[in-house]
């Protein structure tokens, strides 16, 4: 077993554990926590990937942003939602279930792709993969539109955040 | 390749063979190489850390006409030493009512999040820790995790006063990262790379402080801000609410976070450094010059650095000793109102002057460049002006505060 191996076992029981603490803690703040964990594994996944730029995007976002949005809220809910108190939902089986169904699905579709078991090519010395992401997301022949649709879906957003916001004028 | 020429390589490579030689396999030995790596990049920034202490206490001295801590050994050197002692050995409380787990990472998780900054910090150039192609990047997450640390201080405190310095620092981060990750993007684009190695050289020719002085300025203000001191030091305010996310914090983990903020506040003048002043180089092509040629030794480029840094460092506790806190709205308002437009207006101002002039001659170029932001800065100047004179004239003149035996004050009667 070579280093890598052993960091990206460590890695993924970090994700799936941490996951799993998200859903079963009763605390709201800690599962929040937890849920920060995960995503921190997540971008540890993408940096033994090679994948610099979503690898600290990852943290940036997810844990920089949202996570902290997260946590913001809980903590203005503060005594209310503790362990203490009765859950609102407490069936445990049936969500239980659609994430097994969900997890072989995407296994069996994964298996399904051609060549999947073959080892990827190392990435060609010298490439840098920033700039290759930098100059698709612009390129007309590449990733342009889609990146251009999700920019204004997103400004679409924030407007109807601030209108939703701002207190009505009598 | 000799000691002075690549100092970390030619120790690698000794290692290397000496690890090697005792039989052991490659991997392992690279990987333990990796780990004592690490170990000395920490020991290092935190001896400087307490250096640092010695510093601030000396500087913050001098803005207030003391003389700062004199008494044990020569000019107070030893006193952070005694000041450690005296933390370790402090009674280690942890209040009652607090989530134990959270409330011990906290303190670990800040001084964490400053000495991650310091794997890309290059101090020379082959002493570096990692060059990252997405290094500017690096930094906004690495100050993420340091939100998330004062967060859970705050809130694992059990502690109103505590939870109210988090609730503070999130408004405060949240909204100064946005001009800060507009204006981390004028050195990308000047330097054609987000790698801090890369802005370094590209700064061999001109410092962007010249190209880009709004965007310094800028860089300057949200650094601040991040750091969480003063003129934005809301979360830990200790006129409102007594020390904010740290105050049930006592001896040692107290010290993780006051380590922290000193050394957060010197990476940050090492970036300044880096981003703006060429940091290890950047003598505007001096260094190439062969009777100059010792500037490119590495241990003369981190000395060149570390005092870069040093005057950056000034210039933050400078601003944090001289300046009153603001209130809370009016930071926010600053920020929205003021320091995210302007960004937006230096930014494009950059991307499009970058490519207009990249042909002309350097000294052209320069000039454009320096040019446009001082045309910005004077239009802006303008604006706030107007915007002051508007504000003044909607305000009724509030009456002249009288001295009270009548008689006109001390200041006035020298005018």
């Amino acid at each position: 077993m070579t280093a890598e191996q052993i960091i990206f076992i460590l890695t993924g029981a970090l994700v799936l554990g941490s996951g799993l603490m998200v859903v079963t803690v009763r605390n709201l703040l800690h599962a929040a926590l937890w849920l920060v964990a995960s995503l921190f594994g997540v971008a540890i996944l993408y940096a033994i990937l090679q994948a610099n730029f979503l690898a600290v995007v990852q943290v940036v976002v997810y844990i920089g942003a949202i996570a902290v949005l997260f946590i913001f809220a809980v903590m203005l809910t503060r005594r209310e939602l503790m362990e203490k108190g009765r859950q609102t939902r407490p069936n445990r089986w049936l969500p239980a279930l659609l994430g097994l169904l969900i997890l072989s699905g995407l296994v069996v579709l994964i298996l399904s792709v051609p060549g999947v078991e073959n080892t990827a090519a190392a990435l060609p010395a010298g490439l840098d993969t920033v700039r290759a992401l930098g100059t698709a997301l612009v390129s007309p022949d590449a990733y342009v539109v889609p990146f251009e649709v999700a920019s204004v879906l997103m400004l679409a957003a924030l407007v109807g955040a601030v209108y939703v916001a701002t207190a009505e004028k009598k | 390749m000799t000691f002075w020429n690549n100092p970390i390589n030619f120790i690698g490579n000794w290692l290397t063979g000496l690890l090697t030689g005792w039989h052991l396999p490659v991997a392992l030995a690279t990987i333990l190489l990796y780990i004592i790596g690490i170990t000395v990049l920490i020991v290092f920034a935190m001896t400087l850390d307490i250096g640092l202490v010695w510093v601030e206490r000396k500087v913050v001295a001098r803005f207030q006409d003391r003389l700062g801590p004199n008494r044990i050994g020569p000019f107070g050197l030893i006193q952070p030493v005694a000041d450690i002692i005296k933390m370790v050995i402090k009674e280690d409380i942890t209040p009652a009512g607090a989530d134990k787990i959270i409330y011990n990472i906290a303190p670990v998780l800040a001084a964490t999040s400053v000495i991650l900054l310091w794997a890309i910090l290059p101090l020379a150039s082959t002493i570096y820790g990692v060059d990252l192609n997405v290094g500017l990047l690096y930094i906004v997450a690495a100050g993420a995790l340091g939100t998330l640390a004062i967060i859970m201080a705050g809130w694992s405190s059990n502690n109103k006063y505590a939870l109210l310095g988090a609730f503070r620092m999130v408004s405060n981060m949240i909204s100064y990262e946005i001009p800060m990750v507009i204006i981390l993007l004028i050195p990308t684009i000047l330097a054609n790379t987000m790698s801090v190695q890369g802005i370094t050289q590209a700064q061999s020719g001109m410092w962007f402080a010249i190209l880009s002085p709004l965007a310094l300025l800028i860089f300057v203000i949200s650094a601040i801000a991040e750091l969480g001191r003063s003129p934005f030091d809301l979360n830990e305010a200790e006129s409102e609410i007594v020390a904010g996310f740290h105050i049930e914090y006592t001896g040692m983990k107290f010290g993780w976070f006051y380590a922290g903020e000193l050394l957060h506040a010197f990476t940050f003048g090492g970036f300044m450094a880096i981003l703006f002043f060429g940091g290890y180089g950047g003598f505007f092509g001096l260094e190439k010059l062969a009777a100059f040629g010792w500037l490119n030794i590495p241990f003369v480029q981190a000395l060149v650095f570390i005092t870069k840094a040093m005057i950056g460092y000034w210039v933050i506790m400078w601003v944090k000793y001289s300046v009153p806190r603001i209130r809370i709205d009016h930071m926010l308002a600053f920020n929205w109102k003021f320091l995210v437009p302007l960004a937006l207006v230096v930014l494009v101002n950059t991307a499009v002057l970058n490519k207009v002039l990249i042909d002309l001659p350097g000294w052209l170029y320069v000039l454009g460049m320096f040019g446009s932001n001082i045309v910005i800065g004077f239009i802006t100047v303008e604006i706030l002006r107007a915007h002051g004179r508007k504000q003044r004239s909607l305000t009724p003149p509030s009456p002249q505060p009288l001295h009270p035996s009548g008689h006109m004050s001390q200041g006035e009667r020298g005018v």
